[in-house]
């Protein structure tokens, strides 16, 4: 199973076991990993899974699409590594993924 | 011939009434609070439903929380222009606000005002709020009734109103004034007639220009800096500044008031979740969004169809009015196990409609719950019980879901 290292605002370091196709937000949920609210449910709609990609992951992980964009275009803390881990789909090409976890979700 | 009257819904048993003449926008429904077996008739029968004649002309119902969902992601089909209240605005008094926008102007006018109420500066918040929840609390009296709404409800989102547009705090209760005139006609009580209404809004305008100039070039956090200084809003005419600020005074004012008053009214009518807050304050921040879930301060939000669109399996036409009602979505047993029972420690309890999905999100979300987490946490420091003793009055809105009474009595620890 691909492994995914969640890091907290404060430093903390969560390593979770992920299925392949699960999302990177779920994967966090299902593991107890503080920090994302996922208010939605995983539908895009509401910006609390957000998460910021560890750079040289970005290539890997892409930019984020149509209607993610508008969502995260309105987060005042938005980076430009930033995501919303909703979107990303766990696969073997991301085992070893690195995401850092904001102070806040919005 | 006879004039055709509709029939009141709320003389009438949900079970009985022909679907297509269900109209659930009716206030006596809400003033009364028995819409419930309505929007429960509509989400088993009628999930998107069409209701041919109302108070505010044709209009679709849209019930079930995943339907609700669909709307709130499709900006492009549903429009949230010109307004999003079921009750469309009037020729000769528009008020444009960014909540009744689509983007590109929404996005620009959003981002001019959001940062004040986003986390980073709440952190800021949180020791000014908590300071006046206290002061607020131990000023209660003990030993007899008083109306929680007016004493605790209004005066703590009032202050923090204040607070947050750097408005003159001995004029504060203008504020709550304003917010009321701003939701209701003469219709709710609220004003005598639709002259009052405007002569009091257009005060409220000139109040703010006066703020707003003094602001000018200035450096600060409040609203009023923040929208006179921007460039997406400095250039706003009278009307697009009055209608941004009922906006944020709406937004910030009756949804949260509702909220915490709903929370003790539900904790009274459900003992053995009273008694699990007693037991583990530490459950307050779940039973937040329980109690957002519960109360849905703002019962519904309008869309107007703009290209036609299928939504279960009927055919919303261009020009469509559409009306998403939370209220209904928020007890869809498809969505949320026991909707209709409150429970402070629910799973996943942040899953509810009453913040809206989409672009449109209530943008004070965090800082609505932060206000009802520090309050319940020093009311638990100080209070066995607060006891509600009479029946509560509700508001006469299908928009506004709240109250203006709660009588109740403190119980000290």
């Amino acid at each position: 199973m691909p492994k995914i290292t969640y890091i907290e605002h404060d430093g903390t370091e969560h390593n979770v076991d992920a299925e392949v196709g699960v999302t990177v937000m779920n994967a966090a949920l299902d593991n107890l990993v503080p920090g994302i609210d996922a208010d939605c449910g995983g539908e895009c709609s509401c910006a609390t899974c957000h998460v910021m990609v560890a750079e040289d992951w970005m290539p890997k992980v892409g930019q984020p699409g149509e209607s993610e964009e508008s969502m995260l275009d309105l987060n005042p803390e938005r980076q430009p590594n930033s995501r919303l881990s909703c979107q990303i789909a766990v696969s073997d090409e991301l085992d070893g993924l690195v995401v850092q976890l904001p102070e806040f979700q919005f | 011939m006879a004039e055709l009257t509709k029939p009141l819904m709320v003389d009438l048993d949900a079970a009985d009434v022909p679907l297509a003449e269900i109209d659930v926008s009716q206030r006596e429904l809400w003033e009364q609070n028995k819409k419930y077996p309505f929007f429960k008739r509509l989400r088993d029968e009628a999930p998107v439903h069409y209701c041919q004649d109302s108070e505010f002309g044709p209009y679709w119902s849209v019930t079930r929380y995943d339907h609700i969902m669909e709307v709130e992601q499709n900006w492009q089909h549903f429009s949230s222009d010109p307004t999003i209240v079921i009750q469309d605005p009037e020729e000769d008094f528009q008020l444009p606000m960014f909540i009744a926008m689509d983007p590109p102007k929404h996005d620009d006018q959003r981002k001019a005002v959001q940062g004040v109420v986003a986390p980073a500066n709440l952190k800021n918040l949180e020791s000014t709020i908590r300071s006046r929840v206290e002061e607020i609390l131990d000023g209660l009296p003990i030993g007899e009734t008083f109306n929680w709404v007016d004493k605790v409800s209004i005066e703590l989102t009032t202050q923090m109103l204040a607070t947050l547009f750097d408005f003159p705090y001995e004029d504060r209760r203008k504020l709550t004034r304003w917010s009321d005139v701003a939701t209701g006609g003469p219709e709710t009580g609220v004003v005598d007639s639709e002259e009052q209404r405007r002569e009091e809004l257009f005060e409220c305008l000139s109040y703010f220009q006066g703020l707003w100039h003094e602001r000018v070039g200035q450096e600060g956090n409040d609203l009023v800096t923040m929208l006179a200084n921007s460039e997406a809003t400095q250039d706003m005419e009278p009307q697009e500044f009055l209608g941004n600020l009922v906006l944020l005074i709406v937004g910030g004012n009756d949804t949260t008031r509702n909220s915490i008053t709903g929370g003790v009214l539900a904790l009274n009518e459900n003992p053995g979740e009273y008694a699990k807050l007693r037991n583990n304050p530490r459950v307050i921040p779940n039973m937040v969004s329980e109690i957002i879930r519960w109360v849905t301060p703002l019962a519904h939000m309008r869309r107007t169809c703009l290209k036609d669109y299928e939504l279960g399996g009927q055919k919303i036409s261009a020009g469509d009015k559409v009306v998403m009602w939370y209220a209904s979505g928020n007890r869809d047993e498809r969505a949320i196990p026991q909707p209709d029972e409150f429970i402070i420690d629910r799973q996943r309890a942040r899953q509810h409609l009453s913040f809206g999905f989409g672009i449109h999100r209530c943008m004070g979300n965090r800082l609505g719950e932060m206000q009802l987490r520090v309050l319940w946490e020093e009311i638990s420091k100080r209070f066995h019980k607060v006891e509600v003793v009479g029946e509560p009055k509700r508001v006469p809105s299908n928009f506004v879901h709240g109250f203006t009474e709660l009588p109740v009595r403190l119980h000290p620890l």
